[in-house]
């Protein structure tokens, strides 16, 4: 069977460890973490991800800028992109959406929320 | 999503300890802020930096489900956000609040880690109230129309502003800086070295706004960067900073008040390349030259997989446990050795000499292991400054005192532990210091001298013992009131026979304060008392010297570490004891004859000083079997300044040991560190020095 990798950026560990234990009790997927835009963009071009989470307020480069670039690169152009933020950044999640991000979750996010996007976007 | 899974533990640990940086981190930060927004200048880095600190806090704890600090870090986001965004000025209360609001999320913090509930309680509603009142007082519109299209910034560029980024671009348009447009191409294998190259020159001539990557013409090899700066400097000033190949650089605003419209391809619209003389508009390939020497040959996929991040958090438990094993190999060790000693003795064999030679290869290189472990439990006192700082600001704004703290060896390595256990007296001292020791402003201008009151903190390695001074500069204290004090509690008769030196020595005692001294603050802390066990309990000792009106100084000496130390081996009506060679200074033969009486206490004289004995059955209330050996050995130890002989039947040699605590209930019993394993099945005692010339000091004023 052909594992799905899921990437997810965020700057905080705990919040990525707990990702990663979410995401992987819901099925068998192969998580890969980025503590940042620079971290997502060294690791993109080596490893087949299938699934973007990113945070949109990290240091250096912002999940916007990282979208932008995703969107604009046709090696990327494909992979869905979902935004993981807190409420309270609406500008931000719509300039979000603007630039080609495919949904977005707002923090704190649940279980059943994680698993409807994987099944959304990855079956 | 707290259950059984072992996974989801492991994360609210991580959780935990992230948790515990981010608001520690937050406030040296919130420090920060408060100091530079006295001065009037406001680092907007600094502020966004402090609001993603809030910001990840309330991420994190809203997915663990600790809602006390999800809440009342969300208030105190939204209250930087309105910071970072222009919209709120920062004064004084609101300063007050953030640093109530920190108080209150280091306590919930601290509660979550005990195991305990952060449910919301009066603290966090008080903060929360606190916070929307400034929210809604000083709330200003931040009406300003945009002027950012003028910039002819591309629509790539703008989309992916985040309403911050967008922020200080129009702060800097409004302050008349000129807006640059830094384009790069970059090598992919090295482009984060390389931007973070680019980056760090350019702030130092201004302020990054945003870093926006994008396709470069051969996205194989090579990304693109626009990196959008403000900056004073004009167009031939800027330039040179960035000297780098593949770097172009545009103006993109004249620096005016009032941007004057500049399209794209406006007269002011500048574009030139340092460098390389050829174009690079369009590199077919990337002119070359990473100047990064060891970048990897060409065609090998050469990009790391490696984080930024060198270090790793270990729980110091299983350090503890690596230590021990280190020091079980080390008593190991020492019986092969003692082999190969005795069949060397009995039966001179060529394979005895051979395994002595094997057994010495084994000691260098545990050696090498024992002190690389040593090392990873080494961290800097500078850890312990940060937290002072942040105490420091709080006491001395609430007792409307000027202070400046100045930091000396922050680098100075002690053991973790350590560093943990010093932390509260430290405090305290500190704490002392501000309420009892700096003086009023007024007062210290009346008294000649600056009005702001100066706290030194300095540390240092000396021989085994790493030595923590904190001096202040203030009203000294005053020796005579001590002994007045001293004398009224029927310590003294005679006040005019205690030297000041010995006077000193009664702050140290259960109760003692002088009238004077009593205040608010002082109520709520500890007493000195309980300063000089807490220091003792890691085997350090703590001296004060004082010149009145000039300040006082407290010198903290310390062991490196407690793990692992060298001991003698002695022995004292027929038990074994250990001392740690750390603090023997020498050894000495006596009979009967060399010891004198003065003042009902034991003495010999060592060249030119007196030295207090203190006879080992005494102090432990040992049975003696046997008559007393005629000649028996004094060991002398020091801490600090304190010098004590010890005596005792015999010297046995030196041993490294590995002190195990013999838990909470003797935690208390003055004297004792804790139980050493011999390696020949016997475990004996080991004696705390620090804590016995403390008993000695204090039964004898």
């Amino acid at each position: 069977m052909n594992r799905k990798t899921i990437l997810i950026t965020d700057d905080s560990t705990a919040l990525r460890a707990m990702l990663v234990s979410i995401i992987e009790s819901l099925g068998d997927f192969r998580v890969v973490e980025a503590a940042n835009g620079f971290d997502a963009l060294r690791l993109l071009p080596r490893e087949h991800v299938d699934l973007i989470f990113t945070d949109i307020n990290m240091p250096d480069i912002n999940g916007l800028e990282l979208i932008s670039y995703l969107r604009n690169n046709p090696n990327y152009q494909h992979i869905p992109v979902i935004i993981l933020t807190t409420e309270g950044s609406q500008s931000d999640i719509e300039k979000g959406r603007l630039l080609g991000a495919n949904e977005y979750i707002v923090k704190p996010c649940n279980c059943s929320d994680l698993k409807n996007i994987i099944v959304k976007y990855l079956d | 999503m707290t259950d059984d899974n072992p996974l989801l533990n492991k994360a609210i640990r991580d959780f935990l300890a992230e948790a515990e940086e981010i608001v520690e981190h937050l406030g040296s930060e919130l420090a920060d802020l408060a100091d530079s927004a006295g001065n009037g200048d406001i680092n907007p880095d600094l502020l966004n930096s402090i609001f993603r600190g809030a910001h990840s806090l309330k991420g994190l704890a809203g997915m663990f489900g600790f809602a006390g600090v999800s809440e009342l870090s969300h208030y105190m986001e939204n209250l930087l956000d309105r910071l970072r965004l222009g919209k709120l000025r920062l004064d004084t209360e609101v300063i007050a609040v953030l640093f109530e609001s920190h108080d209150v999320l280091l306590s919930l913090v601290r509660r979550l880690s005990e195991g305990e509930s952060d449910a919301a309680d009066d603290k966090i509603s008080s903060c929360a109230a606190r916070i929307n009142a400034c929210l809604e007082e000083k709330t200003r519109d931040a009406a300003c129309p945009s002027p950012l299209e003028k910039l002819g910034l591309s629509e790539q560029v703008m989309k992916s502003l985040t309403e911050y980024e967008e922020h200080r671009l129009l702060e800097n348009l409004s302050k008349g800086k000129y807006i640059y447009s830094v384009h790069a191409t970059l090598d992919l294998a090295t482009f984060d070295q390389d931007l973070a190259r680019i980056s760090d020159a350019i702030k130092t001539c201004g302020e990054i706004i945003s870093t926006l990557p994008c396709m470069s013409s051969d996205p194989e090899t090579s990304i693109d960067f626009d990196i959008l700066a403000g900056s004073a400097l004009v167009f031939q000033e800027f330039l040179p900073a960035i000297q780098h190949d593949n770097v172009t650089l545009t103006l993109l605003s004249d620096g005016e008040k009032t941007p004057a419209p500049a399209g794209p391809n406006a007269a002011g619209a500048t574009s030139a390349e340092s460098g390389s003389p050829t174009p690079v508009e369009s590199p077919a390939t990337p002119i070359a030259q990473s100047p990064v020497p060891d970048s990897p040959a060409a065609g090998a996929p050469p990009v790391s997989a490696k984080s930024i991040s060198r270090t790793v958090r270990v729980d110091i438990g299983k350090l503890d446990e690596l230590m021990n094993i280190v020091g079980e190999l080390v008593l190991a060790h020492s019986s092969i050795a003692a082999l190969a000693q005795r069949m060397r003795n009995e039966r001179f064999s060529q394979m005895a000499v051979e395994l002595g030679k094997s057994a010495k290869v084994l000691e260098r290189k545990l050696n090498d292991l024992q002190k690389g472990v040593m090392d990873i439990r080494m961290i800097p006192v500078g850890q312990l400054y940060d937290k002072m700082s942040r105490i420091v600001r709080t006491i001395s704004r609430e007792q409307g005192k000027k202070v400046e703290l100045r930091f000396y060896g922050a680098d100075t390595e002690l053991d973790k532990l350590i560093v943990e256990d010093i932390s509260d007296p430290m405090m305290h001292i500190i704490r002392n210091a501000i309420d009892h020791g700096i003086e009023s402003p007024d007062k210290r201008v009346a008294a000649g001298k600056d009005e702001k009151g100066v706290i030194k903190i300095s540390s240092y390695q000396k021989g085994n013992h790493v030595v923590i001074e904190v001096e202040d500069d203030g009203g000294g204290i005053d020796v005579e009131k001590v002994k007045e004090r001293a004398q009224q509690k029927g310590l003294v008769q005679n006040p005019g026979a205690v030297s000041d030196k010995e006077a000193l020595e009664f702050i140290f005692l259960p109760g003692f304060s002088t009238t004077d001294q009593v205040s608010e603050v002082s109520g709520r802390g500890v007493g000195m008392d309980v300063v000089r066990n807490n220091i003792a309990a890691i085997s350090g000792m703590v001296d004060i010297e004082t010149a009145q009106g000039l300040g006082t100084r407290f010198i903290i000496t310390l062991p490196i570490t407690l793990a692992i130390i060298k001991s003698l081996i002695i022995s004292c009506a027929g038990r074994t004891y250990a001392l740690p060679v750390t603090s023997v200074l020498e050894s000495l033969i006596l009979t009967g004859g060399d010891i004198k009486t003065v003042e009902r206490r034991e003495v010999i004289q060592l060249r030119d000083n007196t030295l207090p004995l203190l006879r080992l059955e005494d102090f432990l209330c040992l049975n003696r079997p046997s008559h007393r050996p005629d000649e028996f050995y004094a060991v002398v130890v020091g801490v600090a300044e304190k010098r004590l002989g010890i005596v005792v039947d015999d010297l046995l040699g030196q041993q490294d040991i590995v002190i195990k605590s013999l838990g909470e209930g003797f935690r208390r019993f003055p004297g004792i560190a804790g139980a050493a394993d011999l390696g020949d099945q016997r475990t004996i005692l080991v004696l705390d020095v620090g804590g016995m010339i403390n008993d000695t000091m204090r039964s004898g004023s």
